[in-house]
């Protein structure tokens, strides 16, 4: 046991150095008046919300959203599908609720080649095999198309990768600095940026779902059946965004065909400006090339009528298309504030929403309060060990200065492991390395205790050393596991500050075991070696 | 240069003689604070029930305002706030019930907090926000449901690591241990009615790691006295393996406590609570190793031969004529 090669001892050394030296950059950072050379590499611990400061946003996602998208989606192919057919096969009484599609073929001998034509809609979901829709046909000719729930798991995992990624082009653009932006179980969200002190222009933003389309104003509707509420056929009605938009005429809704319109996802750029003549703010759009030939096809075919610019569902404006908009830009106007137009610019520039996102939980923390608490912790972190080194000093004299110094290179070792891994340190995270501080010298109580009792039963002080550490690592390693245990539950119950907690605990118990037992006993040897005591002030 | 001795050597002090005693004043305890949590209950935190808590921070030195405060965020008509001071009299925490549909409608819990935060300022020139907390109603259910399922799952898996390395005594004594320093815990909050939040119930995960540090010190104790002194009473034994280990009790929880205390008073007021139950929770747990953990091991009926492997026939045989020759 108490028996080092060389080797060995120069690889503890250069563990313990290397990781030391991890830890100079945080903590020179955290010293005042002290800048790092910005040539040298610099890993650095990241300062959790709570203690930087800044806002934390859950979203949760609209599960039934996604679902209802795809159904009213899988409607729109199949009508397309059926009536592109050689021969085109008539289908009628479609109905989209109770989160399934179905509709009837009204030639009984086509159910085969409706069959044949629907197929290639539906595609393989999941490891198992199974596909995204499930085809039945009841009755002889109707066809029931419902969801499969490895189809709708595959849906709803491939709206939240898009909308994490819609969230963080948005949330960019906002120009904040290292946000954190990642997916929390099946359908939320969790964001954090740093330093964020007003989340309500990221909550204006993420709360945009940015859907855009240009649909043509059915002219025919009555004024006075749309205020009862009477949709036209092929018609629905869409609510003006601003009811008092002089544009409405008195009438909240607007109706507008249902078919050949276009979206406006295919977009390059979007950005606020100014219309020229009466100097309002607009958001300025410009379409892709496949975008653009829509657009152009739409306002060519139409011109002298109006069409509606639908934002989220809702009417921004209808404008009248005077001649075919060929360029592949146009602007939208509405009833904008420059800061609202710059916000939509952004929305549109990063895309729409797959899903409306909902604020669940919102976390927003001053500057001041973690410098606060920074510095208090450090305070008692200070206090704290220097009592306790004291303490340890007179009860274990010569064996309590190696347990003093494993106590510092500990300290030095945790900072060091969390720069690496660019670890968050949270507020509980400083209680963290408090209790760990006074937890890892308990190894060394229980060390030397045992050695102490060896020596009352008369055993030689090499061998009342050597049964010290072997007797006492069982209880050491025992008592480790359970911290261990509770740590690791609370990392994965946890969020944000409590996780950070039980990081540093879990990283302190590791390095703590190293320190206190391995590097002592090192110490500890090359002391018994160098004077070979006949007895020990224990 | 003398050292410190806090316990002398050779300590024997009858712990176990008292141990009915004990047990029965901490059964009273555990059903003294289950009580107090049922009538009185715990100041549970918006991350349990949903709402609003907004933290202000006035000029250093002075008293927060709180009844002032309190009607002026009355006369602003989301309902009657809920005002704590916490860490130092000029910290306060405010708590608000979200507006009804905010759950729907999260615009509604962010123009009550802009009004709100609004009126403090205007009101108070000194006063700092330092942060605003909304949590809907979905989300709390499921923080408290998730903090429930760790904290019986960590016990559990605790205890079963015990019953592994041990005996399954050990694992109930252990189990039995961490109920009552985590109940006693729940108490001290009842009692004190300090805020109940997520970061408290990792100060209880905590405890179900650490306030067992004792215990499986004088359990490892046990096991080995009860290799080596196989015909010894349990009592008697208990009381040598808690003397035995006395000292180490008492300095590894004095070194927790000393750098805990430290946090306590002079570290950051935000976790004051957190600490709190952790320094509660340490001392508790250092009671409890000696009169929770040890004598439940007498009635659940372990032996001093538990870590003895059963003997062979031929073993018996031999050790009963072995005793036979030696009879006169």
């Amino acid at each position: 046991m108490l028996e080092f090669s060389t080797w060995k001892k120069a690889w503890y050394w250069a563990l313990t150095l290397f990781f030391c030296v991890c830890a100079l950059p945080s903590l020179v950072a955290l010293t005042p008046n002290v800048r790092w050379p910005s040539a040298l590499p610099e890993p650095k611990i990241n300062l959790g919300l709570d203690l930087a400061g800044g806002s934390r946003l859950l979203l949760e996602a609209n599960r039934d959203q996604v679902t209802q998208q795809r159904l009213e989606g899988m409607e729109e192919s199949v009508r397309t599908r059926l009536g592109q057919s050689e021969p085109r096969i008539a289908i009628g009484d479609v109905s989209s609720s109770g989160g399934k599609l179905s509709f009837t073929v009204r030639d009984p001998s086509q159910v085969d080649a409706a069959r044949e034509a629907i197929l290639p809609l539906t595609s393989g979901a999941g490891l198992s095999g199974q596909r995204d829709w499930d085809i039945q046909v009841v009755d002889g000719s109707r066809f029931v198309l419902v969801p499969t729930q490895a189809g709708i798991d595959l849906a709803i995992n491939n709206a939240m990768e898009t909308a994490v990624d819609v969230v963080r082009k948005r949330i960019d653009a906002l120009g904040t600095k290292e946000p954190d932006i990642r997916r929390l179980g099946g359908t939320r969200i969790d964001v954090q940026v740093p330093g964020l002190q007003d989340p309500q222009a990221l909550k204006n933003l993420l709360g945009q779902t940015a859907k855009l389309e240009f649909k043509m104003v059915d002219e025919t509707a009555v004024p006075s059946d749309l205020a009862k509420g009477v949709v036209p056929p092929g018609s629905e009605l869409v609510p003006w965004a601003d009811p008092k938009d002089p544009a409405s005429q008195g009438v909240p809704v607007l109706a507008v065909k249902r078919l050949g319109g276009i979206k406006g996802d295919e977009l390059t750029d979007a950005k606020q400006a100014f219309e020229p003549k009466t100097n309002t703010p607009v958001v300025s759009i410009t379409f892709n090339q496949q975008g653009g030939e829509k657009f152009a096809k739409l306002t060519t075919e139409n011109v002298g009528k109006r069409f509606a610019i639908i934002l989220d569902g809702k009417v921004l404006s209808a404008p009248s298309v005077h001649e075919p908009i060929l360029g592949g830009s146009a602007q939208i106007s509405g009833s904008f504030t420059v800061q609202s137009a710059t916000q939509l610019a952004i929305a549109l520039r990063s895309g729409a929403l797959p899903v409306d996102l909902t604020v669940v939980e919102e976390r927003t923390v001053g500057p001041d309060l973690g410098a606060d608490s920074i510095h208090k912790g450090a305070i008692a972190m200070g206090v704290g060990t220097g009592l306790l080194m004291i303490f340890i000093l007179v009860t274990y004299g010569r064996f309590g200065v190696y347990a003093c110094c494993a106590l510092v290179v500990n300290l030095l070792m945790i900072l060091g492991v969390m720069s690496l891994f660019g670890t968050t340190l949270t507020l509980p995270g400083i209680a963290g390395f408090v209790l760990t501080i006074g937890a890892a010298v308990d190894a060394n109580v229980l060390i030397n205790e045992r050695i102490r009792e060896e020596r009352h039963r008369g055993r030689r002080v090499l061998q009342a050393v050597e049964l010290g550490y072997k007797e006492a690592s069982r209880a050491i390693f025992d008592a480790n596991i359970t911290n261990v245990i509770a740590a690791v539950l609370m990392a994965a119950f946890g969020t944000g500050p409590v996780r950070g907690f039980a990081i540093v605990l879990l990283i302190g118990i590791a390095t703590s075991v190293f320190t206190a037992v391995t590097m002592t006993r090192m110490w500890v040897a090359g002391w018994l070696r160098k004077t070979r005591p006949a007895d020990l002030n224990l | 240069m003398k050292l410190l001795k806090l316990v002398p050597d050779h300590t024997n002090i009858h712990f176990l003689r008292w141990r009915v005693p004990f047990y029965v004043m901490s059964l009273v305890l555990m059903a003294a604070s289950i009580g107090l949590v049922v009538t009185k209950g715990l100041n549970l935190g918006v991350d349990f029930v949903g709402g609003q808590v907004i933290r202000v921070t006035f000029a250093e030195g002075t008293n927060a305002p709180v009844e002032v405060l309190s009607k002026e965020i009355d006369k602003l008509g989301y309902g009657e706030p809920i005002l704590q001071r916490f860490g130092k009299p000029n910290e306060i925490s405010i708590r608000m019930k979200l507006p009804a549909g905010a759950d729907k409608n999260p615009k509604l819990s962010d123009a009550m907090a802009r009004t709100i935060t609004t009126d403090i300022r205007s009101n108070h020139a000194d006063a700092r926000i330092d942060g605003v907390d909304s949590v809907s109603g979905k989300v709390s259910g499921e923080l408290g449901r998730s903090a429930m399922l760790a904290l019986g799952l960590a016990a559990l898996a605790v205890a079963a690591y015990i019953w592994i390395r041990f005996e399954w005594q050990f694992g109930v004594g252990a189990l039995f241990s961490l109920v009552h320093d985590v109940t006693l815990t729940l108490g001290l909050f009842a009692i004190t009615q300090m805020e109940f939040d997520l970061n408290i119930v990792a100060a209880l995960l905590t405890l179900i790691g650490y306030s067992l540090n004792d215990t499986i010190v004088v359990y490892d104790r046990i096991r080995e006295n009860m290799k080596k002194y196989r015909k010894m009473p349990m009592p008697e034994l208990l009381d040598l393996s808690v003397n035995e280990t006395l000292a180490r009790t008492i300095v590894t929880s004095l070194s927790m406590l000393i750098t805990l205390v430290s946090l306590l008073l002079l570290g950051p007021d935000v976790i004051f609570g957190f600490t709190a139950a952790i320094v509660l929770g340490i001392f508790v747990g250092t009671y409890s190793s000696i009169y929770m953990a040890a004598p439940i091991l007498i009635w659940l009926g372990v032996s001093s031969d538990s870590f003895v492997k059963t003997e062979s026939e031929i073993d018996r045989q031999e050790r009963l004529a072995r005793e036979r020759s030696a009879r006169p």
